[in-house]
């Protein structure tokens, strides 16, 4: 796994022909081997990588500095992210919050696990903290039109409690959510525009 | 290899070779439409969630998320912060991200913790001027700090390590040892409070891995663990989250903060600060709060006639964190012995309260007699320039106050010439 990592960061490398970390390249270079899986357009098209479109700016800043410093454990981004300052965190996620959000999934939609779903995020408050609208904001991430694989991959992390946040509060929700309630919460945000 | 790994391998490296666009994802598959099913009354919340009808309200009961970059010293909000006639204040150190738990060396070292992130910092002071050096780091919400006869003991979220001989190595830390795992992992409460006893054991709280449930044995309990690892003993029970505790100098009885449920009401439930004259004793939680009234979910079939009641009631949602006894002799006679404690301030409440220090004054007995704010300032127009977190007497009887907001530590003084604005 862990050659694994460093075979993906010398492609990364090779891409842009510089490290990822180094000052001279202009942001937009720098961001071109992230963009390759999370998707230039804001939507990723990989399973189990998150779409970055229409994230809060601070959410990112946070979340990449959590990758720097191995505080969220993702093998990959933990290894294409060091040597970053924090200037360079800081940029990176101005940049990436430009991009648009990702259209919601497409398809005919169950109206039944639409309702469940609904239903479930709205009882779990999870419209509190993420807007009614699921867009987000500050520290807290968008999940309207987020990638289904990657809401159930993240929420069962919470759960599990094999993923830190950046405080406990996903951890206190998911108590008491269960996994088929979790499949439920993640088929209704990644169909919500 | 998991498929997952595969999947980034597959795009990255296709991505290189720019053969063809990166996995034609299909579309989701489209489902056949199901009737609807005829609508069931569903409660409009699940255990532990509120009911609140009014979005507005609801966007202003959000966490607080703290800076993840420490603020320069000159972007601090000292000018702001207010204490009483004849106190100072100054920065002590800045630009330390989510600054936690404060302890002091033999030899005058600060040590600092981190919760949300990894590292536990030194800060030395040499001819006042002050130097920051990491000392561990990669480490999982290392919280709670002791220092003993030259050790450094690390309270982390599933163990306790200690770091020996650290005030003369502090460029060259040693590999941090571990003494004691035997905890859960759990993220929501898994931070860790640790203090030396008079008992010369190490005490540490096991919060409750929930807002509101029935926690598991192991949990919502202070234990006690030997500085070697061995003879773990639960100290106390019915503790949600204490991540502050102190003995008294005289009587050296253990009080204890703790943190009450979120989400119940604007009001209720009032943090707690506890007074503990017996091991084995419960505290209430999760069925009693606040030392008069059974929880709306929890509390069914109890009394908190059954459980200890507070010494205190600290405010409702306030965060009471880090707490001290005051033994030094530089602030004026009345704050000797009296208990400074830390409230990080409210997030689960509209109008926020605490972001500051407090003083509590006991009676002979040890019950409070009162208390009232001490150092302010924190809180302007219901949102947060700083969030206190620990105190910690220095040598010289000055108190330093840490703040994982703008990842800070401030030093407050008694005496020669007041230069801040007494409130």
């Amino acid at each position: 796994m862990r050659a694994l990592a460093r075979v993906i960061a010398a492609a990364a490398l090779a891409l842009t022909g510089v490290p990822l970390a180094t000052g001279a390249e202009p942001i937009s270079a720098r961001l071109a081997p992230c963009l390759a899986c999370h998707g230039e357009q804001g939507r990723s098209e990989n399973p189990g990588v998150p779409s970055l479109g229409g994230q809060p700016e601070f959410y990112l800043t946070v979340q990449l500095l959590l990758f720097r410093d191995k505080l969220r454990v993702v093998e990959l981004m933990n290894a294409v992210m060091q040597g970053f300052s924090n200037d360079d965190l800081r940029a990176m996620a101005a940049t990436l919050a430009k991009l648009p959000p990702p259209p919601p999934a497409g398809g005919n939609a169950d109206a039944a696990r639409m309702e469940a779903g609904r239903t479930l995020a709205e009882q779990n408050r999870c419209n509190f903290c993420h807007t009614g609208n699921y867009h987000g904001e500050r520290n807290v991430p968008r999940l309207a039109g987020q990638r289904e694989d990657y809401l159930v991959k993240a929420l069962r992390e919470y759960k599990s409690n094999s993923r830190r946040g950046y405080d406990a509060s996903m951890a206190d929700v998911l108590y008491q959510v269960s996994d088929e309630q979790i499949l439920d919460l993640a088929y209704f945000l990644a169909r919500r525009p | 290899m998991t498929p997952h790994y595969t999947a980034l391998a597959s795009c990255l490296l296709t991505a290189l070779l720019a053969v063809s666009p990166v996995y034609a994802q299909p579309a989701a598959a489209p489902e056949a439409s199901k009737p609807i099913p005829p609508v069931q009354p569903v409660p409009s919340t699940v255990p532990g969630r509120p009911d609140i009808p009014n979005a507005e309200v609801a966007k202003q009961l959000s966490n607080v998320a703290p800076l993840p970059f420490g603020a320069p010293a000159d972007q601090l909000p000292t000018p702001q912060l207010k204490l009483p006639k004849g106190f100072n204040i100054e920065v002590y150190a800045s630009g330390i991200a989510n600054a936690r738990s404060l302890r002091i060396g033999d030899k005058g070292t600060v040590f600092v913790s981190n919760r949300l992130l990894d590292k536990v910092y030194a800060v030395v002071d040499r001819n006042g001027k002050r130097e920051v050096k990491v000392i561990a780091s990669g480490m999982d919400r290392p919280n709670g700090l002791v220092f003993d006869r030259g050790t450094l003991y690390i309270a982390e979220g599933t163990r306790i390590s200690k770091l020996e001989n650290i005030e003369d190595n502090l460029d060259n830390p040693p590999k941090p040892v571990v003494i004691y795992s035997d905890f859960l992992n759990h993220q929501s409460h898994g931070w860790k409070f640790m203090g030396l006893g008079p008992d010369n054991k190490l005490y540490v709280n096991v919060g409750a891995p929930c807002n509101i449930c029935e926690p598991p044995e192991t949990n919502g309990q202070l234990r006690r663990i030997n500085l070697d690892g061995s003879g773990a003993e639960v100290v106390v029970r019915g503790v949600r989250n204490s991540v502050g505790f102190d003995w008294h100098p005289v009587s050296k009885e253990l009080y204890f903060t703790d943190n009450g449920r979120d989400w119940l009401s604007e009001d209720l439930p009032e943090d707690e600060l506890n007074r503990v004259t017996k091991t084995g004793q419960h505290f209430g939680f999760p069925y009693c709060h606040q030392g008069n009234f059974t929880d709306r979910e929890m509390g069914w079939g109890r009394s908190c006639d059954e459980f200890e009641k507070p010494v205190a009631l600290l405010g409702p949602h306030a965060g009471v964190l880090g707490m001290r006894f005051y033994s030094g002799k530089m602030f004026p006679a009345k704050y000797r012995n009296a208990a400074f404690i830390a409230r990080h301030g409210s997030w689960n409440r509209t109008k926020k309260i605490g972001g500051d220090i407090i003083v509590a004054y006991l009676n002979k007995d040890g019950s409070v007699k009162s208390w009232e704010p001490f150092l302010t300032g924190f809180l302007q127009n219901n949102a947060y320039i700083g969030r206190p977190v620990d105190v910690q007497v220095m040598k010289d009887g000055s108190l330093l106050v840490s703040d994982d907001h703008a990842g800070a530590i401030y030093r407050v003084t008694y005496g020669g010439g007041a230069k801040v604005a007494a409130r």
